[in-house]
């Protein structure tokens, strides 16, 4: 299953390792990653991958959404696909 | 990773107000018939409860997963009058409670199809339906009702347009709230999404799942973008942006399909605002140039919105469906109770207005001493147009009673507010007692 997270907040030590760490535990593979400053905010896109019979959606999501309050950043996780079908032909 | 197009999709959910507005799971009740009215509603409470079972259920997941909101779930169902006649009871009370302890029990929003088609005439239910509509309304929280009172292909039913204008006052006397849940119609479809005209047609599958979107925010945001450009650019980005609002329809509703294993129906491509700021058609029509909805222009500007719009999202979906256009309901769009607070749109203006886009005057309050005629009259008025024009038209209006012009009346929540309007004073009594059948215009005859 492939999903996309989205990681926005205010910039300061430590956020992609905090995601990328939590990521590591939850057995979700990083494909693709971008990160930029927006008007001092810090934003993260990423793209992971997983087996949904090894790990639940839900779970992961949850997880994410609970570091996010941890380190004060805020963490969306979708489906990859709703992208693909609201862009592409 | 398209980290620009994520952002664009991202920010038309948060920012844009872009939503699935409805999943509505039509439901076929012709199986369920009985001439015992206990056995019959009986078996469509069995029959929807099972049916629906997971609705809510799947719903709220792809809302969690894909991060898109699913506003309100709803079943529409075969039209009541049709399902009830085979019963011999006067009343059918009893079969608008059975929706309605279907649609809590099941966690439903609001479930349509208290409903009788009497375009050309009244079968045995019909009249007993009609008859059942003030309490049926009354003593439920969550069933909505409809009439046909006209279409293309059979005229108008000017005995139906009379009863429709008894009807309302008559809920209206007791609680002009429920006047929401009712709306009479031209030339009904059978697959509408939206409520309160929901109905299950007869042509139906079984079981289907019918999507209704939404994004009069995502259309107003790409209009800023094109300030001062002509035309030809403005309808191109509304059918750009009404492409991408169509596809979540599509995408969010073939996956439900699967997860329900029910047949995916149609996408209803509407505008349908809510009283939210940044989420009103008013508020297009005034990016598009307009100083405020009501002013000259106002039609024509909704009229090549509306086309946009339709040309965006026909090629983004299998199957287009249901009403299929932009809602100017007054009390659910802040835009639109802002130009009738300011004394710039009036019924007759919305009037015009309906004549280029889906349904018709939606959601009006007018004063408590409106007459039932002039009701019936307006009704008779937006039938005329529908039929002419073949197309869905309708009316809502809700007598505000003991409220005069100026007043305000209040829905509460979600539901907004709807400034009391205007009508007029002039009295259309013999023409609505004559009754009878409007004839079909000519353009009917297409064989």
């Amino acid at each position: 299953m492939k999903i996309i997270i989205t990681v926005v907040g205010n910039d300061k030590v430590g956020i992609v390792a905090a995601v990328s760490k939590q990521l590591a535990e939850l057995n979700v593979n990083i494909t693709d990653m971008s990160q930029t400053l927006m008007h001092g905010s810090f934003t993260m896109m990423l793209m992971g991958e997983f087996t949904p019979e090894q790990t639940a959606f839900d779970t992961v999501q949850k997880a994410l959404t609970e570091l996010g309050k941890s380190i004060g950043v805020e963490i969306h996780t979708q489906r990859q696909e709703l992208f693909d079908a609201i862009q592409k032909l | 990773m398209e980290t620009k197009q994520i952002q664009d999709t991202i920010q038309m959910i948060e920012e844009e107000h872009l939503d699935i507005r409805t999943i509505t799971m039509g439901i076929s009740l012709l199986d369920c018939i009985d001439s015992d009215a206990k056995k019959a509603c009986q078996r469509i409470y069995d029959k929807i409860t099972n049916k629906a079972k997971d609705l809510v259920k799947v719903a709220e997941a792809i809302q969690r997963e894909y991060g898109v909101p699913i506003v309100n779930k709803r079943i529409s169902v075969t039209p009541i009058a049709l399902v009830a006649a085979a019963s011999a009871s006067d009343s059918y009370v009893e079969y608008a409670l059975t929706m309605d302890k279907a649609a809590t029990d099941l966690g439903i929003d609001i479930i349509g199809g208290f409903s009788a088609l009497v375009q050309k005439g009244y079968q045995t239910g019909d009249h007993k339906l009609i008859n059942s509509l003030p309490e049926a309304l009354e003593s439920t929280e969550r069933v909505c009702g409809s009439i046909n009172v006209g279409s293309t292909k059979a005229g108008i039913n000017m005995d139906a347009v009379r009863e429709v204008g008894q009807v309302v006052k008559k809920i209206a006397s007791v609680d002009p709230q429920k006047c929401m849940n009712l709306v009479a119609f031209c030339n009904a479809v059978e697959d509408n999404p939206f409520m309160a005209g929901a109905f299950h047609g007869v042509g139906e599958a079984d079981c289907v799942i019918n999507m209704g979107i939404s994004g009069p925010g995502v259309v107003k945001r790409a209009l800023e973008r094109v300030k001062g450009e002509p035309f030809d650019v403005v309808a191109e980005t509304i059918k750009k942006t009404a492409f991408k609002v169509t596809r979540v329809g599509q995408f969010v509703g073939q996956i439900a399909s699967e997860r329900l294993n029910v047949p995916f129906g149609i996408v209803d491509l509407s505008l349908a605002p809510t009283p939210a700021r940044g989420d009103s058609v008013a508020e297009i029509l005034e990016e598009i140039g307009l100083d405020s909805v009501g002013a000259p222009g106002t039609t024509a500007a909704l009229a090549m919105l509306n086309d946009a719009v339709k040309k965006g999202g026909i090629m983004a979906c299998s199957h287009v469906g249901g009403l299929s256009g932009a809602f100017i309901p007054v009390s659910e769009d802040a835009g639109m109770i802002k130009a009738v607070e300011a004394d710039q749109l009036s019924i007759e203006k919305l009037e015009a207005m309906t004549a280029v886009c889906s349904v018709g005057l939606d959601m009006i309050a007018v004063p408590g001493d409106t007459t039932v005629e002039t009701i019936s009259g307006i009704l008779a008025d937006e039938a005329a147009i529908g039929m002419i024009n073949n197309k869905t038209t309708a009316i809502r209006i809700i007598p505000a009673t003991g409220k005069k012009v100026g007043d305000d009346i209040n829905f509460g929540g979600l539901f907004g507010h709807a400034p009391v309007m205007k009508v007029s004073a002039s009295q259309p009594t013999e023409f609505i007692a004559r009754g009878g059948r409007i004839p079909a215009p000519i353009h009917a005859f297409k064989n």
